[in-house]
């Protein structure tokens, strides 16, 4: 017999991300705890005014509801405040694999070190855009093989 | 009437309502000029960065327009204090809802709002008030990537080619009358910050003009004295740019009320 809680992060790590949909709101670190008596799942918002929000919220309602899980009710929480350290590393991986290139960890914030390029692993890069296509992702160029990319930005 | 006085002392919400207003229709109004530039921007970069900007605005503005209507009592939400208020019951400072004139001008108010925003969400994450201290903790790290961005552009084009640093300069010259208004402190600020909801305003005043000197010195531009401030906005008592924006932002859902996508 698995948990309710086991049951639900399953159904969740098959709910995508809209805007980036090879990873999960699992890997991404949005789902914060999920709750019995009465049975809740909290998530949290990546961006305060982040369209996919509001699309994440009802994709989440109907995978519960597919998988029989309709009296879970879902919840909103701003506190403590997301993180990219909360992205996990298979989620990293696969930020990669898709051409963005992860974000580090925020104690390196300040370092403002350069992403490693995720075509050719260079970290001979460079900004172009501090905002890129979506409020999480700024734009960058790789020198030595000249591909752009989107960073996930560290926050 | 209700009777609020009592509560008033350790709570108090009808001075709550107003902060809150003041709060997200900063960030509103802020947002709807800088969406303005949607597909206007001199570059495409630039053009996604101040819509990225603008969405991180909305984002506050309904998390804090939200919570009014809740501390109302008055069964209104985000999107009708939003789209069904009239200029003058708006609490926003003069500051955002200037014109947004050229580039230069643009960053300049950007740059003067988010330098303020980011002192004084850096105050509201201490707020007594655990759901504007969540807000400000959120919106910190969003706010912190805004005055930084709008910093690096006041110095590339204040110590740019001669054009863009007159135009910087004149942008600035428009905007320098309402700083003032950001650090004024009234008696909604006073109980507020008595109650430790939020910061006092004008303890932000010194870190601000630090913050200024810093990158004016970088930008190579100069700092002159304020002209006299240009007050008001608090109060509801707009300039007649507001009225502007609110017949763009509002006349759909006026227009269609409970209009859905």
């Amino acid at each position: 017999m698995s948990t309710l809680h086991d049951r639900v992060m399953g159904v969740l790590a098959g709910v995508p991300d809209p805007e980036v949909p090879v990873v999960s709101i699992v890997d991404l670190g949005m789902v914060r705890e999920v709750r019995e008596n009465p049975s809740v799942v909290v998530i949290t918002p990546t961006y305060t005014g982040c369209p996919a929000t509001d699309v994440i919220k009802s994709s989440i309602r109907v995978a519960l509801d597919s998988a029989d899980l309709r009296d879970v009710a879902v919840e909103t929480t701003l506190s403590p405040p997301w993180t990219t350290d909360w992205i996990s590393e298979s989620g990293r991986d696969k930020l990669r694999a898709y051409g963005i290139a992860p974000p580090p960890h925020s104690s390196q914030l300040r370092a403002k070190a350069s992403p490693a390029c995720p075509r050719c692993n260079s970290t001979n890069t460079q900004e172009i855009s501090r905002f890129g296509s979506t409020p999480c992702k700024a734009l960058w160029r790789c020198l030595s093989c000249a591909e752009p990319f989107d960073h996930f930005k560290c926050h | 009437m209700t009777t609020a006085s009592s509560s008033a002392a350790s709570r108090p919400d009808p001075a709550l309502f107003d902060y809150l207003l003041r709060l997200g229709d900063d960030s509103l109004i802020l947002a709807q000029r800088l969406s303005e530039w949607c597909g206007h921007a001199p570059m495409i970069e630039v053009d996604l960065s101040m819509s990225n900007v603008a969405l991180d605005l909305v984002g506050q503005a309904m998390l804090f327009l939200d919570y009014a209507g809740q501390v109302e009592g008055k069964g209104r939400d985000g999107d009708k204090l939003a789209f069904h208020r009239d200029a003058l019951r708006f609490r926003n400072c003069l500051l955002v809802e200037q014109p947004n004139g050229d580039f230069g001008q643009t960053m300049a108010r950007q740059y003067l709002f988010s330098t303020w925003q980011r002192l004084l969400f850096q105050g509201l994450v201490k707020s007594t008030d655990a759901q504007i201290a969540g807000i400000a903790a959120k919106a910190l790290k969003e706010i912190e990537y805004h005055a930084d961005w709008s910093a690096e552009w006041v110095v590339r084009l204040g110590d740019g080619t001669p054009e863009s640093r007159e135009r910087m300069i004149n942008g600035f010259a428009w905007m320098w009358r309402f700083v003032d208004e950001l650090f004024q402190v009234d008696e909604i600020d006073a109980a507020v910050a008595k109650a430790g909801i939020g910061p006092a305003r004008d303890s932000l005043r010194s870190d601000f003009d630090a913050a200024l000197k810093s990158t004016f010195e970088a930008a190579t531009l100069p700092l002159t004295p304020l002209p006299a401030a240009v007050l008001g906005g608090r109060k509801g008592h707009h300039s007649e740019h507001l009225g502007h924006i609110l017949a763009e932002m509002q006349h759909l859902p006026r227009s269609y009320p409970g209009a859905v996508w």
